[in-house]
């Protein structure tokens, strides 16, 4: 039998030739695996960099929407949800909630007037120690489509080329219907008058293995009251942490949690089309703010909203923007964790 | 130093064999799971981020009965004529691969731990969290665990090359000590490690 090489003592060249190609094969997959020779990839930092603001975003903040306020309460499951999902945290009880009311953009300390969109995020832990998360917004539906999409937009939107946004939503009316809405929508008094949506489907699949797609939405126990333009110029700039402090203060804040299931052939992949008001609904629960806390040093801050954690018996669906919200959030946080030096807590609070 | 190891083995006990080869498929496998996963917003994301997670502790448990294992059979020594250099850096790679085979799915799990992520494998098995939440330490254990992958990386080609190198240019068996099987040709280059 003959060896790669020769025999002992004979020329080592072929060998370390060899050796050499299999070097340079080895990091050359690991380099395009890494995506370092596919530049066109969407990698979370490209997302991240055309989400956050041109400057570079605000050190320990988080990337996007920066402006928040946590929330501490429970999530009271009445049971309904369990025919649709096996989730512990649906079967009827009690369960603790982190929160944090926000505004969408990446400054901090954006003028609650000026936010275009109003963000709640949840987490909801199991006794278990399952947890569902949810980052929630206003809008009823979304800026686009795909995440790759979302991409494009934004670029375009942050591109020296004023023309480039115009081409942009010349082929995408969807875009320009969020615009319209975020330019139309009335603004409540409160975060407790809005209600939030998932936005994105998700999956529910029940003890006997249905599978139902459905999204979700906080509905306020309270009444929208819709600001003037006069008043909205005239308003404080923190008028928002200031309502949530005064009425959690008087008194525990409610919010319904219900459950929209999709008909088959409803579009679950497209975040920018919301499904027909027909389709059923249940109300799985109520939740209640019951104390409400600065970032600073509140719950609330170290939670990254991701929302791909889910408990057994929920999943993502079709819809792209889970995983990518997921990637993009863990860039925002790896970084505000990395620049912690740069967050100000407050006296009290732990370093 | 003996050419046939404490125990007078030529070569790596057969559970020994058969555990090198096994984590060398799952560590290269994890490797290229992390640095890919990390690179994409794409929805296999969620999926390679569940494989890394599941895997790394499969890891951690074969690094342990791996280091259980060493100690039962030891290793065989090196060739006689082996450069002093060669040698010391053969041997110092097996400390440092150890301490990566145990310290990196540890360094995960602690990272996420320390920014409070449900370690969830698949199957739905909830690992508890190690360490409290602390974003200094995230970052901290999240650079660690990211610089270490790549030199775990580099060390695996430097090693992958040495043993080409023991098997293609020196001829001295030191390949064959933890070659799967050996063949006619690869016993007489034991021989010659051990003469």
């Amino acid at each position: 039998m003959s060896v790669a090489g020769g025999g002992r003592g004979s020329s080592p060249v072929g060998a370390l030739a060899a050796i050499a190609a299999v070097v340079v094969v080895a990091a050359g997959a690991f380099a395009y695996t890494a995506g370092w020779l596919t530049p066109q990839r969407l990698t979370p930092e490209k997302l991240v960099g055309a989400v956050q603001p041109k400057t570079g975003g605000v050190p320990g903040h988080r990337r996007n929407h920066a402006t928040g306020i946590c929330i501490t309460g429970e999530f009271t499951a009445n049971g309904n949800g369990t025919e649709l999902s096996k989730a512990s945290l649906l079967k009827a009880g009690t369960y603790p909630v982190v929160g944090r009311l926000n505004l969408g953009g990446g400054d901090p300390h954006l003028a609650d007037a000026m936010a275009q969109v109003r963000g709640f995020g949840i987490r909801i832990t199991g006794p278990d120690g399952q947890e569902w998360r949810s980052a929630m917004i206003d809008a009823p539906f979304f800026a686009a489509q795909t995440p790759a999409l979302f991409y494009q937009f934004l670029t375009a939107a942050g591109s020296k080329d004023p023309n480039a946004v115009k081409e942009y939503l010349g082929a995408h009316p969807e875009t320009l219907r969020f615009i319209g809405w975020v330019k139309g929508h009335p603004r409540t008094e409160s975060w407790t008058e809005d209600r939030f949506n998932s936005l994105n489907s998700f999956v529910f699949e029940d003890a006997n293995g249905g599978k139902h797609t459905v999204r979700w939405s906080l509905i306020p126990a309270n009444t929208p009251v819709a600001l003037t333009a006069d008043e909205l110029k005239n308003s404080n700039p923190e008028f928002l942490q200031q309502d949530i402090v005064k009425r959690v203060g008087a008194g525990p804040q409610k919010w319904e949690l219900v459950v929209t299931v999709a008909n088959p052939g409803d579009p679950t992949a497209d975040p920018t089309q919301a499904w027909p008001a027909d389709r059923r609904t249940v109300d799985v629960g109520t939740l209640t703010a019951e104390k409400v806390e600065d970032e600073a040093d509140g719950p609330c801050r170290e939670i990254n909203y991701d929302p791909t954690v889910l408990p057994v018996g929920i999943t993502t669906s079709d819809d792209g923007f889970p995983a990518a919200r997921s990637a993009a959030y863990r860039v925002s946080f790896d970084r505000r964790t990395a620049e912690e030096k740069a967050y100000p807590h407050t006296a009290g609070g732990q370093q | 130093m003996s050419g046939t190891g404490l125990n007078g083995n030529k070569r790596f006990a057969a559970p020994q064999r058969l555990l090198h080869w096994l984590m060398a498929g799952c560590i290269v496998t994890m490797l290229f799971v992390g640095v890919g996963m990390v690179s994409t917003v794409a929805p296999k994301y969620l999926t390679l981020f569940q494989i890394h997670k599941t895997l790394g502790i499969a890891i951690l448990v074969l690094a342990v009965i791996r280091l259980a294992l060493r100690f039962v059979y030891t290793a065989p020594g090196l060739p006689r004529d082996m450069p002093v250099p060669m040698r010391l850096a053969a041997e110092l790679s097996q400390y440092i691969f150890y301490a990566l085979m145990l310290g990196m799915p540890l360094l995960g799990w602690a990272a996420l731990s320390s920014a409070s992520h449900p370690v969830v494998l698949f199957g739905g098995v909830h690992l508890l969290a190690i360490l409290p939440v602390n974003p200094n330490t995230y970052a901290l254990l999240r650079s660690a665990h990211v610089y270490l992958g790549f030199t775990f990386f580099a060390l695996i080609l430097m090693h992958v090359a040495g043993l080409m190198f023991h098997k293609l240019v020196r001829k001295d068996g030191v390949f064959e000590a933890m070659a799967p099987v050996v063949t006619e040709n690869q016993e007489r280059e034991l021989e010659a490690k051990n003469a």
